[in-house]
């Protein structure tokens, strides 16, 4: 392959062909090659910019008017008043506090529970099938279904956890309810993060670790020093993406608490106002917001770590 | 079997680089020919051509005496050997070489037979029902070989097959490709960055560099008489030594030594209208102790003296490698050879010189050693344009 | 791969197998849990044992019996293969334009998928409610599909151009010169490498279907389109007075059986997914 796409005359000096200059003619194949490009594009770029494009302007447009489909008469056209009513409400602050420390600690925390899972599927002398077949459940189980699991366990009466721990109902309390999200959250996604991490921990060259241990390097510091730095940029992808997944979340908290006793992340208020409220325009704006907040996220971790994050781009190539 | 025609070939990209530039080559029923040059030279892309993996801009490609420059791969019956060597991970050894027999829709029987007695011939039988993933590096080689030979084709094409070999198993290998392509008598072009290769392989060379053919001619003509700077220096292991050094009055000047001519030189330089300055060029060989030349050989050639920078001994011969103090040649050929070689940055004042001593020198690392060469060996260049001044076409 | 100087003591092995012990109950007793509960009689539902002092099937025949479940499961399946047939196809095109085809807008594609899947599910759910709505999409099967092609085409055209960028496309060449015509050059070869990608692909991408919870619950209304997800969330029990948990139980571990079966036969091929897609991309 590489032969007849490398070998384009990068002739030097007093070269005796004369080399015509590059000129930026398309010819057929190329073009029929740009043709084709698009068309296979196409039905998933359409697809995508259908389902996405429109609607985020039709919700900034929603987020811009009165719109509460219990009294659609009253429908009207309100500028930034909406953005008020959420900025101004305490329920949204809090629950812009819950979603933020729910992320932060889970995702602290599943950083270094992944990191360990990782070392150990990495490493693992014996059983390494086993171990890697068992993580992927959680993984793959259906969110819903695991976070009844955990709520029935802490159920008083029904619960082997809530039994073990004495049948106080830990889930009417705010604090409470929410390290057991947490707990189940992280439950479910650690082993997202380890695959990821694994995949870091395959690319950090044997030699290298053999190398530092002939220079002196204890396993720690062989950890710290040769492991981490290399597989970074893998640990920021890993992080970039389980943060913003965190802060999508929905599922575990609808089930455990419904967002009672002030557990309500930005998901499940926004939720709340639009789909049990029925008010769009609220729900919109918070929509609005949320998508801000996200993009912030994003914005500043690919800032932060600039070529580490995906997409940033070798899009071609690798 | 059949010959292959190149007449005026071009490959220009649409971008409009010249890949290969008007190369005209006729290939004879059975032969053994090789494209060599560094990477870049348009050696694989010529090879595309002939196989048709790329088309041809300008000129004629005929196999067989057929004009082919339209037909697709399949239609041209020629295989071809990739430097990956391009197995289909999902079939067995088996599947790999009876591959295109299938394609070709023959029958059961005859893909059995021929996939055997290929099989057999390159010792794979035992390997037939393995897939390549389980092969070691030379397996894999021999059943590219083998899926190229079960078809009987026109001719095969080979893009640096046995470049992803370690040295051992290469030369190995090279010996039985030789072997196999005398067996078969099929017409073969092989490409080749390795000059070794193209020495030992092949029954002409095709020495090429930047798109345009340099020379063509058996190996042991282009080793005794290249064509121009480049040539002599890509041919040939360790190269030809190059110094700059300077024609009067039928003597020839440079750091090592000043010689006359000899007759036969002289002609020659005289003929060619040579310039004043040239670049003098003389085999690692054609240099000898000078305390074991007769009295006679002493005066009619060169001689200097100077400090042994590194001496190998390699049982048979010697090695010695000196840094003459002075400017090195310079030219265009010289720099891209050095730039292929990779040696283009490597640090040095001064001009390197490799000589091999008969294994009776007593010349000593860091001691200084009087060192004779043949005048008569000598060959000189045009620094402008690199031609050889001395060459003859005998 | 062994640690460094680490020679396969006996000692090491012990070692490693609690290890092992300690991850396989940290992912399995939750699991266990839910499908404990779901063998469970009723009359000892409620007695916070681990495992069932009573073995019954009855949470599972209850289930089966309405419809509320059986409808909600066939719209799980039939919305989730669809979804995956379709985001497989496209995404399947436009992976295969990425990592063989040069063409403008190539990088802009990469980067849209990168911003869908970063995107805030939940953002887009007010306005497809209001959107559904006028164009009688809401509570239907392919106003569910829809979304979830979208969502689940980043994921598959970073897992397929991973894959497909692995195929050494010098076999391509190969064919053609054994004499295969383009058209076999793709089936016979670049299809059979490319296929366990797909297949991969597949299998990913459906579980993101299978598991979507948020667009399920807020874009239908009605058993008509309800996923299982959404129809385990609104179970109340046949009676006011009798808890739910039972059929909840029996429904989460009915769903639950795909995962497991595709962990189970499939592991290797979604780790290599999951990370290939995540980390390359």
């Amino acid at each position: 392959m590489s032969q007849t796409t490398t070998e384009d005359t990068t002739t030097t000096g007093a070269s005796p062909a004369p080399v015509a200059p590059r000129k930026k003619v398309l010819s057929e194949g190329k073009k029929a090659e740009r043709r084709l490009g698009w068309l296979l594009c196409a039905p998933a770029a359409l697809t995508m910019i259908a389902v996405t494009g429109w609607p985020i302007l039709y919700s900034l447009l929603l987020s811009m008017q009165r719109f509460d489909l219990k009294f659609p008469d009253r429908t009207e056209w309100i500028w930034f008043d909406n953005y008020v009513t959420v900025l101004s409400s305490p329920y949204w602050w809090n629950a812009v506090w819950v979603t933020v420390l729910l992320t932060v600690v889970t995702v602290a925390v599943e950083l270094v529970l992944g990191m360990s899972l990782a070392l150990i599927m990495h490493r693992a002398l014996v059983g390494r099938g086993i171990v890697r077949t068992t993580t992927l459940i959680p993984y793959g189980i259906v969110t819903v279904v695991a976070a009844f699991s955990w709520r029935f366990a802490w159920t008083p009466g029904t619960g082997y956890l809530a039994e073990a721990l004495g049948g106080d109902p830990v889930l009417t309390e705010k604090i409470p309810s929410l390290m057991v999200v947490g707990l189940a959250e992280i439950w479910k996604t650690t082993p997202f993060m380890a695959l990821l991490l694994m995949a870091g921990l395959a690319l950090v060259p044997d030699d290298l670790l053999k190398a530092a241990a002939m220079d002196g390097a204890s396993g720690w510091q062989r950890f710290i020093k040769i492991t981490v730095p290399i597989m970074k940029p893998a640990i920021l992808v890993a992080l970039l993406f389980r943060t913003l997944d965190a802060f999508r979340i929905f599922d575990n908290l609808f089930v455990l608490t419904a967002g009672s006793q002030g557990t309500s992340s930005v998901s499940m208020l926004t939720y709340n106002n639009l789909i049990k409220g029925l008010n769009l325009g609220i729900g919109s704006t918070m929509s609005v917001l949320i998508f801000i907040m996200v993009a912030i996220i994003a914005f500043v971790f690919i800032k932060l770590f600039g070529t580490a994050a995906p997409g940033s781009d070798d899009g071609g190539k690798r | 079997m059949a010959e292959i025609v190149l007449d005026k070939v071009t490959k220009r990209y649409p971008d409009g680089a010249l890949a290969v530039q008007e190369v005209n080559l006729e290939i004879a029923d059975g032969e053994f020919i090789i494209l060599v040059g560094p990477s870049g030279c348009g050696k694989s892309t010529t090879l595309n051509m002939i196989a048709g993996l790329e088309d041809i801009t300008d000129g004629e490609l005929r196999i067989g005496g057929q004009r082919v420059n339209e037909k697709a791969p399949k239609d041209r019956d020629i295989a071809m050997v990739f430097q990956s060597y391009a197995l289909y991970p999902h079939m067995t050894v088996k599947e790999n070489m009876a591959f295109p027999l299938r394609l070709a829709k023959v029958d059961n029987a005859t893909v059995e037979k021929k996939v055997k007695e290929a099989a057999e011939i390159l010792d794979l039988t035992q390997h037939l029902d393995r897939k390549p993933s389980n092969l070691s590096g030379g397996q894999r080689q021999r059943v590219a070989m083998g899926r190229a030979i079960v078809r009987n084709p026109k001719a095969f094409l080979m893009d640096e097959p046995l470049s992803n070999l370690d040295a051992k198993l290469r030369v190995q290998m090279r010996t039985s490709v030789s072997r196999l392509q005398k067996q078969l008598g099929t017409t073969t072009v092989y490409v080749t960055h390795d000059q070794t290769e193209a020495m030992t392989l092949g029954d002409r060379v095709v020495v090429m560099r930047g798109g345009v053919v340099q020379q063509i001619g058996a190996p042991q003509f282009l080793y005794d008489q290249p064509a121009n700077l480049f040539v002599a220096g890509f041919i040939g292991s360790p190269s030809m030594n190059f110094v700059p050094a300077t024609l009067e009055n039928g003597a020839l000047r440079s750091v090592i030594g000043d010689v006359t001519l000899t007759d036969r030189v002289r002609q020659l330089v005289e003929a060619a209208d040579a310039p004043r300055e040239v670049i003098m060029g003389i085999r690692p060989e054609h240099f000898e102790d000078a305390a074991l030349v007769d009295a006679a050989a002493l005066s009619s050639g060169g001689k200097f003296t100077h400090q042994v920078d590194v001496l190998e001994s390699m049982g048979s011969d010697k090695y010695a490698y000196f840094n003459l103090t002075g400017e090195q040649a310079a030219s265009a050929e010289l720099q891209e050879l050095a730039k292929d070689a990779g040696s283009d940055d490597v640090p040095g004042d001064g001009i390197p010189l490799v000589t091999r001593l008969s294994s009776a020198s007593g010349a000593v690392e860091g001691a200084s050693a009087d060192i004779w060469f043949d005048a008569d060996k000598v060959q000189l260049f045009d620094p402008s344009n690199g031609r050889n001044l001395t060459y003859t076409e005998r | 791969m062994a640690g460094i100087g680490g020679a396969e003591t006996t000692g090491k092995k012990w070692g490693w197998g609690l290890l092992n012990a300690v991850v396989v109950v940290y992912a399995l007793v939750p699991v266990l849990w839910i499908v404990s509960l779901s063998f469970k009689s009723s009359k000892t539902l409620a007695d916070g044992n681990f495992i069932p002092r009573e073995w019954s099937l009855e949470n599972y025949q209850n289930i089966f019996s309405t419809s509320e479940f059986t409808r909600a499961l066939i719209n799980s399946i039939g919305i989730a293969i669809i979804a995956t047939a379709i985001a497989v196809v496209f995404g399947t095109m436009a992976a295969y334009a990425i990592a063989r085809l040069d063409f403008p807008g190539k990088n802009l594609l990469v980067g849209v998928s990168l911003l869908i899947a970063m995107f805030p599910q939940v953002s887009l759910v007010s306005p497809l409610f209001e959107i559904e709505r006028s164009l009688g999409l809401f509570d239907t099967w392919p106003g569910l599909i829809l979304p979830y092609i979208t969502f689940a085409l980043p994921l598959a055209i970073y897992t397929l151009s991973a894959f497909f960028r692995e195929i050494p496309w010098e076999l391509e060449k190969a064919a053609k010169m054994d004499g295969a015509t383009p058209g076999q050059a793709f089936r016979r070869v670049i299809a059979p490498l490319a296929a366990p990608g797909v297949f991969t692909t597949a299998i990913l991408v459906f579980i993101f279907c299978w598991n979507d919870f948020l667009f399920a619950i807020s874009l239908t209304s009605t058993e008509q389109s309800r996923t299982v997800p959404v129809a385990l969330s609104f179970f109340t029990g046949s009676s006011q007075f009798e808890d739910p948990a039972g059929s909840i139980a029996a429904a989460a571990v009915v769903i639950t059986i795909p995962i497991i079966l595709f962990v189970l036969f499939f592991q290797r091929r979604i780790v290599a997914g999951l990370t290939s897609g995540a980390v390359k991309g």
